[in-house]
């Protein structure tokens, strides 16, 4: 379980980059991404979890998004991504 | 760009565009292939519907889109351009422009006024696509309305063969420095969602590189997205305006042709991987094309077919061929109107005026500056004068030449007028135009619309015969009014004739008998008879008409043309037709000068009106000389002058000619040409007679322009009162007499 919190922004994007990078090293057959510190998500961010998508599928694996924050619910939403990570999305009461 | 420089930009296209649109329904009647025409027309209207819509100008977008709808209907066939619709889309084109130039006075949004103008309209407007229920009750002077107006237009018909897509399409690829200069791809979007509703959206990840090569700092997405609003295409490109630069936005507009989709399938997916095909899967699903439609389309391609791609649509059918054909020669029109437009630069008028005026100062500082150098003897000095002299003289042309505009747009709106009036008074009047690329200054163009206008006029009231008439002295029905302009020794010459019944010798002359301007018994020449009708208060029209007879006009049209320094002259032939002859000075800043001494004082005569000079033998007593053979009638400038002093022993005569007469000018010295720059006379001199103007010498001494049209006419009067005259036994005798 790897856990994202706060922005997932252009201004982090090196240091989540080197944290996903490392986390697909250590589990070749994938792990969970826990997004529900996240307060922020830009272009960045989005492209950062779809290339970790593809790399741990490149391996075999998978990684599985959970806890989708607010944030991240909208934006996955604008930009119909769902399907695409094929994660559950709960809605917030 | 600023906003008010950009509304600025509008007005000014939106008045060229106007004018394109009027000179194209003149005409399209006549035209062999009125296809053209009618989408040129097309165009002025939505160009300017789009443009106004982008300023938010919904008065004027409302009102351009009926008449847009109309002349849709008219593209398709749907509505013959007849006589009547014609009449209606240049009312309607009038209405539009005076929508601009309220736009220039600073209205943003009709008023009641407006409002009412545009309802009789917008009535007949709709009666034309057939839907009454959008008549002048509600009449769309919003934009509501607009939208309730919306279904009527119709780009092509819904049949098997046109796209039924009612979405925009639009495809964007984002550089990859777009983060890094601060802009996110989502915020776009999201804007985006304030004009309308994205309805699918694919986001496309297909350039990302893998996590390991991935500079995080880079933006690898693209998106496709179908998304449905009433915006119109310029406001929804406003909405990437800021990214425009480091992102490919591709707009189709809903409805495109399933040409345009394959040519963005193209394009767009040359550039990515998984090519066309898998892009052609994403405007299938964003519901843009249907599968059927792209597998056809990309089947024929994959066949290597090398026909054309719009070619290829044709034969199969998706495409009528006329459609093709109508986008082929928009881009070529487009492309070759971008040639021309590189060609020329809009300057502020305003500029060119201080140019000139600075021109000016130039000629008189230059001419001083030789002066001052004659009286030092240096050879060098005097050379590099005279090189800067023709230098100055260079300048003087080309900026002079900047000012000058082709008479042919002025001309050309004389059809409207023609069109217009022939309605109005019932006659058939056709307009005929030469010599529309003649130059003259713009000032001088823009008071000589006036003028000209009443001229026009009056030939078709007057000078036109009724058909009854016409066909009566075996004349085609149709009558004809020219316009004509050409350059003669430095003036323009511009001629209004009609082929009507010429002016009536006798009346004229009963007539100025009756208002006494002349006495009875008197012998006049034909040129002096015609030339009574430019006099105050002389009107021979029997019937008073709304347009002329009034006996105001030709007075007032000879005045504006002498306050332009012209001379206008009519000549007629009973049965056959009447010409009026404006001849104007080519501008009225800077002329050639050819100067005179009489006494201590310099006069100034424009140059290209001087013919020869001779030496005067002084034959006290006559007012007229001999020269080769004919009689020259002269004035002599130290008397009408009033110059004191006695003459010189060797006076001079300069001979000048004004049209086809000539006279002499007795003077002291010849002085030579020399550059002349025009400065206006003050207001308390403008009843001074034969001075035009006046001018300042390199000496820092004023000189006086002399006005040679009205000399002449003195020197015509003072030999008519001669009365021991010689017998006008010549040509020039009985022309100045």
């Amino acid at each position: 379980m790897v856990v994202l919190d706060g922005e997932l922004t252009i201004y982090r994007a090196a240091e989540l980059r080197d944290q996903l990078l490392a986390a697909t090293a250590a589990h070749p057959d994938g792990f969970d991404v826990d997004l529900a510190g996240v307060t922020e998500i830009d272009s960045a961010g989005v492209q950062l979890l779809m290339a970790a998508k593809r790399a741990a599928q490149s391996e075999g694996g998978d990684i599985a998004l959970v806890g989708h924050s607010a944030a991240v619910t909208e934006v996955f939403e604008l930009l119909d991504l769902a399907a695409h990570f094929g994660d559950p999305l709960l809605v917030a009461p | 760009m600023n906003m008010d420089e950009a509304l600025q930009t509008f007005i000014a296209e939106a008045r060229e565009l106007l004018e394109e649109m009027e000179t194209a329904l003149l005409e399209v009647r006549q035209a062999d292939d009125p296809a053209d025409m009618i989408n040129a027309i097309f165009r002025a209207a939505h160009t300017i519907k789009g443009s106004a819509g982008l300023f938010g100008l919904d008065f004027i977008v409302s009102f351009a889109h009926v008449a847009e709808s109309v002349l849709d209907r008219v593209r398709d066939g749907g509505v013959q351009l007849d006589d009547a619709v014609v009449t209606l889309l240049l009312a309607c084109c009038d209405h539009i422009g005076s929508l601009v130039e309220a736009t220039a006075a600073g209205q943003t949004e009709a008023d009641a006024e407006m409002t009412a103008r545009a309802a009789p309209l917008l009535a007949q407007l709709h009666r034309h696509l057939g839907d009454d229920a959008h008549a002048p009750e509600h009449a769309p002077a919003n934009a509501s309305a607009l939208v309730a107006a919306e279904p009527i237009l119709q780009r092509m018909p819904h049949d098997g063969n046109a796209r039924s897509a009612d979405h925009w399409h639009i495809s964007l690829r984002f550089g990859t420095q777009v983060l890094r200069n601060g802009m996110d791809p989502l915020s776009f979007l999201r804007y985006l969602g304030k004009l309308g509703r994205i309805t699918a959206i694919t986001t496309l990840a297909d350039a990302l590189p893998p996590l390991t090569e991935l500079d995080p700092e880079c933006c690898h997405l693209g998106f496709e997205i179908a998304f449905k609003s009433s915006a119109d295409k310029a406001a929804i490109e406003g909405a990437f305006e800021f990214v425009l630069d480091d992102c490919a936005v591709r707009i189709l507009p809903p409805d495109s042709r399933v040409s345009a989709y394959i040519e963005l399938i193209e394009s767009q997916g040359e550039s990515q991987p998984g090519g066309p095909a898998r892009l052609g899967e994403i405007l299938v699903r964003c519901g843009t094309l249907t599968q059927h439609e792209l597998d056809d389309a990309l089947a024929r391609q994959a066949q290597g077919d090398a026909e054309p791609l719009g070619q290829m649509l044709v034969s199969q059918g998706s495409v009528q061929p006329p459609v093709v054909a109508a986008a082929l020669t928009r881009q070529k029109q487009i492309k070759e109107g971008k040639a021309t437009e590189n060609q020329s630069i809009r300057v502020d008028a305003d500029k060119l005026d201080r140019l000139i005026d600075l021109v000016g100062e130039l000629i008189t500082a230059s001419a001083t500056a030789s002066m001052a150098g004659r009286t030092v003897q240096s050879v060098a000095l005097h050379e590099a004068h005279s090189t800067l002299a023709s230098l100055v003289q260079e300048v003087r042309d080309s900026a002079l030449q900047l000012r000058m505009v082709k008479i042919g747009a002025t001309f050309s709106r004389f059809q409207r007028v023609v069109h217009d009036v022939s309605r109005e008074i019932g006659k058939d009047i056709a307009l005929s135009i030469s010599g529309e690329d003649t130059e003259l200054d713009k000032t001088v163009v823009e008071k000589i619309a006036d003028p000209l206008t009443h001229l026009v006029r009056n030939s078709m009231d007057h000078g036109i015969e009724p058909v009854a008439l016409r066909a009566e002295r075996g004349k085609p029905a149709r009558g004809t009014v020219t316009l004509n302009a050409y350059h003669d020794s430095g003036s323009v010459v511009i001629e209004v004739g009609d082929d009507g019944g010429g002016l009536n010798r006798e009346r004229i002359l009963a007539k100025a008998i009756e208002r006494g301007l002349i006495e009875a018994g008197r012998h006049l020449s034909d040129a002096e008879i015609y030339g009574l009708v430019f006099e105050p208060g002389f009107s021979t029209a029997e019937q008073v008409t709304n347009l002329s007879g009034r006996g105001v006009g030709m007075d007032v049209v000879k005045r504006n043309i002498s306050a332009l320094r012209g001379a206008v002259s009519i000549d007629s032939e009973a049965g056959v037709g009447t010409t009026v002859t404006v001849r104007l000075p080519l501008t009225l800043a800077i002329i050639n000068g050819f100067q005179v001494g009489v006494g201590s004082s310099v006069f100034v005569l424009p140059l290209e009106t001087v013919e020869e000079c001779v030496e005067f033998n002084a034959e006290t007593g006559h007012d007229y000389a001999q020269l080769r053979g004919q009689v020259l009638p002269f004035i002599r400038l130290r008397d009408l002058f009033k110059v004191p002093g006695a003459p010189g022993a060797r006076q001079s005569i300069v001979v000048v000619r004004q049209g086809a007469q000539r006279f002499g000018l007795i003077v002291d010295r010849l002085l030579g040409e020399a550059q002349t720059v025009i400065k206006p006379l003050a207001r308390m001199f403008a009843h001074l007679q034969g001075i035009s103007g006046s001018s300042i010498l390199g000496s820092g001494d004023v000189a006086l322009i002399l006005d040679v049209p009205a000399l002449m006419a003195r020197a015509g009067q003072a030999e008519h009162s001669r009365a021991n005259a010689p017998a006008p036994a010549t040509s020039l005798a009985s022309m100045s007499n």
